[in-house]
């Protein structure tokens, strides 16, 4: 659409994008105000916005669980849900696990096991473990590596991760 | 993705109306849409977040059954006492698919509007009927491994992709939805559709209509049943072929049978005419077999999934003779 300005030069009027609005998200126990449009995810969110890049961006499809976060305590992809709708929800992310300066006990038994080569699906494996003990399903071997099965590790680090998870399990039934 | 507006809403009359509006959708769980919105398969205007309606609740109903809440996770779903005990068979078959992180989003409703996985469909660069009516089939002269060979058209191959649904066919569940015109119960055998000439359509469901619930009946063969799934890999792949199979017996004289097939079809395939074969036969391999032949009967292979017609009939009998000796995992 044009229109005449009062110098008799054409204006353009664009259409615009929908507004952003504001999301309050609460990551890693603090709550952040964040103006985002309604297409973000929530990978996206701690990503560019928070600057919280341990979570990562695998696929962005829901496919290779490299953004595995914890919401209200369970795993999902952060890739495929929007930040908007995660109000009101407790996000744990990698680097809320940490606490004074200790590793959380399942970060420190990835190190411990060698449960990685280039680290790049470590963060949502991570998650994914404590995930895994939080849910309380898993009792056999073969339950670990099915209820894992959302994580993809390029490198084939599986052998350790698996062990890292048992071990994680054991300490939470005291076995 | 492409820009979109969104909207909140808090009950049930509130998601219908909003939704009703040119390109508008609705989301829950997202785990289908929002990957479909990534690559330009699915482009709603309007996305409707129905999370916040309070239909995230699993109880018994009068009848007998039970009424699985449209917005409970397919997870919660699984791992519920009462599904657990009263219908493992449905409990199987939804941690036979997806992944944990998948299950902790996806919801009831959403499963049963999964879209198809054929390559083509999300493959933006080439034909598919499904995707953009009009412009033709390319599985069917395509790839075509995990695709069809019961209730096709020439338009459209495509299958129905969820395990949960195999499981809610063959238990008979009824889905309850509400539109402008009030409440609605579909009994699931006609909730989905076979691709015929309009293939864009996977349900019944209106575009106005909201699914609040899945009802299943009393009976939930918690003895003799099996969610039988074939695929790649033992987990996180879409099935070949699956069956789910239930037996309710009398000694070894089958009283009622069930089997639904999963992988094969654009929606969970019986054939009750089939099933009514068993009703008062002995449980032996030789019946399973017959029923095994009058389920694929009409089966067509496009070529590089002929082999799912065999398949399919030996998933038929091996289901049923686990289900039979009560070992429904494999």
């Amino acid at each position: 659409m044009n229109k005449e300005n009062a110098v008799g030069t054409a204006e353009v009027t664009r259409p615009t994008l929908p507004q952003t609005r504001t999301v309050t998200l609460t990551v890693n126990g603090t709550e952040h105000q964040l103006q985002l449009a309604p297409w973000t995810s929530v990978l996206d969110a701690l990503r560019e916005y928070l600057h919280l890049t341990g979570t990562k961006k695998g696929c962005d499809h829901g496919q290779c669980g490299a953004c595995t976060i914890l919401l209200d305590g369970k795993r999902i992809n952060s890739c495929l849900t929007l930040a908007v709708m995660q109000e009101g929800k407790e996000i744990t992310t990698v680097e809320g696990l940490a606490k004074d300066g200790e590793l959380h006990p399942v970060q420190q038994a990835f190190i411990e096991h060698d449960a990685f080569q280039c680290g790049y699906c470590t963060p949502g494996q991570i998650c994914s473990v404590i995930g895994l003990v939080n849910e309380g399903k898993a009792k056999t071997l073969d339950d670990i590596k099915d209820l894992m099965s959302g994580n993809i590790c390029r490198c084939g680090a599986y052998a350790n991760i698996v062990q890292v998870a048992q071990e994680a399990l054991e300490r939470r039934t005291g076995l | 993705m492409r820009p979109f507006t969104f909207t909140q809403v808090q009950d049930v009359d509130s998601a219908v109306q909003e939704v009703s509006a040119e390109g508008a959708k609705f989301i829950a769980g997202g785990t289908n849409l929002l990957d479909l919105m990534k690559i330009d398969v699915m482009s709603p205007s309007h996305l409707v977040d129905i999370t916040k309606i309070a239909l995230n609740t699993i109880e018994e109903t009068e009848e007998g059954g039970i009424r699985l809440g449209a917005l409970v996770t397919n997870a919660d779903t699984a791992y519920h006492e009462l599904v657990e005990t009263r219908y493992p068979l449905l409990s199987h078959a939804i941690l036979a698919g997806a992944t944990a992180q998948l299950r902790n989003m996806a919801t009831n409703g959403g499963n049963l509007l999964q879209r198809t996985r054929c390559y083509y469909f999300y493959d933006t660069q080439t034909p598919c009927n499904k995707r953009e009516p009009g412009s033709g089939c390319s599985a069917i002269e395509g790839y075509n491994r995990d695709l069809a060979i019961l209730g096709t058209s020439e338009h459209c191959i495509a299958t129905h992709p969820s395990d949960m649904c195999v499981a809610l066919a063959a238990l008979e569940a009824t889905v309850r939805v509400k539109g402008p015109q009030g409440e609605r119960p579909i009994p699931f055998a006609e909730f989905h559709r076979l691709p015929g000439d309009n293939p864009h359509l996977d349900s019944n469901l209106q575009p106005d209509e909201i699914i609040t619930a899945i009802d299943l009946p009393a009976q939930g063969f918690a003895q003799h049943y099996t969610y039988l799934k074939l695929r790649d890999r033992a987990s996180y792949a879409f099935a070949l072929v699956s069956v789910a199979a239930a037996l309710d017996l009398e000694g070894s004289i089958i009283k009622e049978a069930r089997i639904a097939l999963g992988g094969v079809a654009h929606k969970p395939w019986r054939v009750p005419e089939a099933e009514a074969f068993l009703r008062g036969k002995e449980a032996t391999t030789e019946n399973f077999r017959r029923v095994a032949e009058a389920y694929l009967l009409g089966a067509k292979g496009y070529g590089d999934n002929t082999f799912k017609v065999e398949l399919a009939k030996r998933a038929i009998v091996r289901a049923l003779e686990q289900a039979t000796k009560m070992e429904p995992t494999s």
